[in-house]
């Protein structure tokens, strides 16, 4: 399964993502340069988090006109794996390929610490090695990551099973006080209707291996090759 | 040529927690009856255009397309002739 990481100037997680794919899942990954008008050959691409060129206007509202967002258009209408972390989510919003916007943290601290996320949906690519309702100890770092959508978007979001994670507490209670920016209905990733993109705010890559304090983060990306082994993507 | 104001706002729906911390500075400083305060964006934009019209036209497409996010913001502008 062949992992392509896309830099944007300014990312800053993409060499985490990128060892983690090479050393932890043993695959192939190459990086993917934002001016490529090009995905061909790759089977899953991470947009990785840091503060990609979006942040002087809004987060990920410069990075998503960038060339490589038409290819990823594409690659995704052919059902290709896509799966945006932080900024990255950020990139994926602004582009319309997943519904809703990020607002400032109502705290208006950036946040930077681990947190519990709630599996809510173990059926996706991305999910599919984790136990229903499992929960997953994640870190985050961010600033604008109050997830936001008007009330008819996050309707249809709720109903149509899109939520994938959300904030919660230690035994996986979603309240007030497990959320660490404000967002709606404590969301902390969300699937477009395809289901084969995915936004989260929290960072797998920074927990994938034990040396890291916490291993959760691997199962996101385990679950994306059990996923294409199986047959999941023939989006070539 | 012309000049366009553009003020990007969040929508009038959407908390806005920087203008509720100014609002408590100011607050703070006696500015008691100050009862709401909402940040938000300004640009100036200079633009050869051939008329208002294409000029306005333009600006518009610009505030949908990028300088403003319709899931949470506003955009108004005023065009100056420059």
């Amino acid at each position: 399964m062949k992992f392509g990481v896309v830099v944007f100037p300014g990312s800053n997680c993409d060499a985490d993502c990128y060892h983690v794919v090479k050393e932890v899942l043993q695959q192939p990954v190459e990086y993917v340069w934002h001016q490529n008008s090009s995905v061909a050959g790759f089977d899953c691409l991470i947009l990785p988090g840091g503060f990609s060129y979006g942040d002087y206007l809004r987060v990920g509202a410069i990075a998503r006109f960038s060339p490589v967002m038409g290819a990823i258009q594409e690659f995704v209408e052919r059902g290709g794996l896509v799966i945006g972390i932080c900024n990255g989510f950020q990139i994926l919003m602004e582009a319309g390929l997943l519904p809703g916007a990020m607002l400032r943290n109502d705290s208006l601290q950036f946040r930077c610490h681990p947190t519990y996320l709630r599996v809510e949906d173990n059926t996706t690519p991305f999910t599919n090695q984790c136990q229903p309702g499992q929960v997953l100890r994640i870190p985050i770092a961010h600033g604008d990551g109050n997830f936001f959508a008007d009330a008819k978007t996050l309707a249809e979001i709720e109903a149509n099973g899109q939520v994938v994670f959300r904030y919660c507490t230690p035994v996986g209670e979603i309240i007030p006080e497990a959320n660490p920016n404000g967002s709606l209905n404590n969301i902390a990733g969300i699937c477009n209707r395809g289901r084969n993109v995915l936004g989260m705010m929290p960072h797998p890559e920074r927990c994938a291996e034990a040396i890291l304090g916490s291993e959760d983060g691997r199962l996101i990306f385990v679950s994306l090759l059990k996923w294409w082994e199986s047959g999941g993507f023939d989006g070539k | 040529m012309f000049k366009a104001n553009i003020h990007v706002t969040l929508k009038k729906s959407i908390l806005d927690p920087q203008g509720t911390a100014v609002q408590k500075a100011l607050h703070s400083l006696n500015y008691v009856n100050v009862t709401d305060v909402r940040l938000g964006k300004y640009f100036e934009v200079q633009l050869d255009a051939p008329d208002r019209a294409a000029a306005e036209a333009q600006v518009r497409e610009m505030c949908e397309r990028l300088l403003a996010n319709p899931v949470i913001e506003d955009f108004t502008f005023e065009l100056v002739e420059v």
